[in-house]
């Protein structure tokens, strides 16, 4: 596979350690990521029409993580995020995503995703990560999330409290974010969960076209102010779940926000589609 | 200091005993295999652990510091041999140990104690428990000694107990887990997967049992070297070709065709990493590996040249 320049360079700007075997200490490989993030460039410019929106919300380097909501059946909002990152800021850092566990007994995925620093997502490896000031995504509705119809693409699932405590822990600011056109990109009308249980995933999403195929929309994804709570991660839940609140209700300010704006080019572009008709 | 190795016929046994003599270390080595032709200044005893005669070694030599050694890592061995030299020799040399006085009890153990797994931590730290047994029953004997000895940190408050958990090592005695592995010119992995392989020289590996006889620390700790690096680089870098075959073929083809002979449960360990963090032990002692891994890939691959070109 062809590599980019502009993937090359970007990844020479990485705060990470590679060793002569292009290895970073947590097992990233220089050759995965070139290829790898070359493939999602292409994604992320031509395939899908990506924005992203508050990026200097994003610290330049140390812990941090990135908290949002999922959309999409499959992983377009957390490629999205690890692309804007990488090829939209200045200077580009690497998304360490926390996988779901059962990606680790597949053949090649979990490979890629070891060699790459997506890893699964333990308590003990999230600490060990923003331990080494790395930049975590997290996604609180876990597969609950992804699992959305169309119908429900904009709205929040119940959200996991062990996101904050572990922020608490490890003292890093949380960056809330929220992420749009995933369930135009995926529109899911149906999941198969026993199918997938068979097959040994969550559940297969069902689209009008089968397939789930994502389709070539523009996404969006809105980066906030960061959060910092003070404490040490083994509060009470009534403590936490407040803080919970807190970040799910800054990721629906921004998925509010993300909603009228997309509406609101959509009704230029509407507009200025129908001026052109009518001259 | 008069120091008791157990196991100083082994690859590792020898290397201890060679750096405590050199240290200007009373040593005195004991092994059921015999030590041809040890150097000057090493005295050497052939006694099988469980027996009187090692025994009488503690007895009459008075140890002060014993290095344990005489753990059988081969997994081919028969189940019950192994559980009566890992666990049950383990556990008479703890009891010659209060019976005799010794005041330093080092216990050479193996990172591999904490098991490969789907949801396995990325890095283990030494207070986390073994969690492989499920998928790798063959380790139990090992673990169990490793837990046996632990034990001893509060049932003998008066002997200084130190519990090492070593990654895989190679050098030029060509022996171990990963050198065995890597024996052949031709090398499985299972398709699909490239854990992280975490090893130090087995020089540094001494080293780090000498030194931690030197500082007398007590507890568990796990012992690193340079970072962890993909199987497939290890394999491609000693000289040999990877032959990437599909999970339910690696399990049979192992013992046949040159590939080594591995229980079914070893696959978890070539699918996915152990590691661990040697921070504790370096903060500890001081202790600082001096082979960087190209070095110890390059020695490896010049001294042990795939078979093809030997």
């Amino acid at each position: 596979m062809v590599v980019s320049d502009e993937v090359i360079e970007r990844l020479e700007r990485l705060d990470i350690r590679f060793n002569e075997y292009g290895i970073d200490p947590l097992g990233i490989s220089r050759e995965y990521l070139a290829h790898a993030l070359s493939a999602i460039e292409f994604m992320h410019r031509r395939y899908f029409s990506a924005h992203a929106h508050g990026l200097e919300h994003i610290p330049d380097r140390g812990r941090a993580m990135l908290v949002g909501n999922h959309s999409g059946g499959v992983a377009v909002d957390g490629l999205t995020v690890l692309a804007s990152v990488f090829f939209d800021k200045e200077p580009p850092r690497l998304v360490h995503g926390m996988a779901e566990k059962f990606l680790n007994n597949v053949p090649f995925v979990s490979q890629w995703l070891c060699r790459t620093g997506q890893f699964t997502g333990l308590p003990g490896t999230a600490e060990r990560m923003l331990e080494d000031e790395r930049l975590l995504l997290v996604f609180p509705e876990g597969a609950r999330g992804t699992a959305k119809l169309f119908r429900d693409r904009y709205s929040l699932v119940h959200f996991g409290t062990g996101f904050v405590r572990l922020a608490l822990k490890m003292r890093a600011p949380i960056v809330p974010f929220a992420f749009l056109g995933g369930g135009e990109a995926v529109p899911t009308i149906f999941n198969l969960v026993r199918l997938g249980k068979l097959l040994g995933v969550p559940y297969i999403p069902l689209t009008p076209y089968l397939l789930p195929i994502p389709l070539p929309v523009r996404v969006d994804v809105y980066f906030g102010e960061p959060l910092v709570f003070q404490g040490t991660g083994t509060e009470p839940d009534s403590v936490v779940a407040g803080y919970v609140d807190q970040v799910k209700e800054r990721i629906a300010g921004l998925i509010a926000k993300g909603q009228e704006e997309r509406a609101a080019l959509s009704w230029g572009r509407r507009s200025l589609s129908a001026g052109r008709k009518d001259r | 200091m008069r120091v008791l190795v157990l196991g100083s016929s082994s690859w590792l046994g020898k290397l201890v005993a060679r750096q405590l003599a050199a240290g200007g270390h009373e040593v005195i080595g004991l092994d059921r295999r015999p030590w041809v032709d040890p150097p000057d200044g090493i005295e050497t005893h052939c006694a099988d652990i469980l027996k009187r005669e090692a025994e009488d070694v503690f007895r009459t030599r008075k140890p002060q510091v014993v290095v344990h050694m005489a753990t059988v890592t081969w997994l081919a061995m028969r189940g019950e041999e192994r559980h009566r030299v890992n666990l049950g020799g383990t556990r008479a040399v703890f009891e010659y140990c209060e019976r005799y006085g010794v005041e330093h009890m080092i216990f050479v153990g193996r990172h591999s104690y904490y098991g490969a797994a789907t949801d396995s931590p990325m890095v283990h730290t030494e207070d986390e428990p073994p969690q492989g047994l499920a998928t790798f029953p063959e380790l139990a004997d090992l673990v169990a000694a490793d837990l046996y000895a632990a034990t001893a940190l509060w049932r003998m408050p008066k002997l200084t107990t130190t519990i090492l958990r070593i990654c895989y090592t190679l050098g030029p005695s060509g022996q171990g887990t990963l050198a065995a592995f890597l024996r052949a010119r031709q090398v499985a992995l299972v398709l699909g997967f490239d854990p992280l392989f975490q090893f130090m020289h087995e020089d540094d590996a001494a080293g780090a049992i000498v030194t931690t006889l030197e500082k007398r620390i007590r507890g568990v700790y796990n012992v690193a070297g340079p970072q962890p690096l993909p199987l497939s680089i290890v394999v491609r870098e000693t000289g040999r070709k990877a032959v990437e075959l599909p999970e339910f073929v690696f399990s049979r083809v192992l013992g046949h065709f040159g590939f080594p002979q591995m229980p079914r449960g070893a696959t978890t360990h070539i699918k996915y990493p152990v590691l661990i963090d040697g921070s504790a032990f370096s903060a500890a002692t001081g202790f600082r590996f001096n082979w960087e891994d190209t070095a110890i890939l390059r020695q490896f691959r010049e001294l042990f040249p795939p078979p093809h070109t030997s």
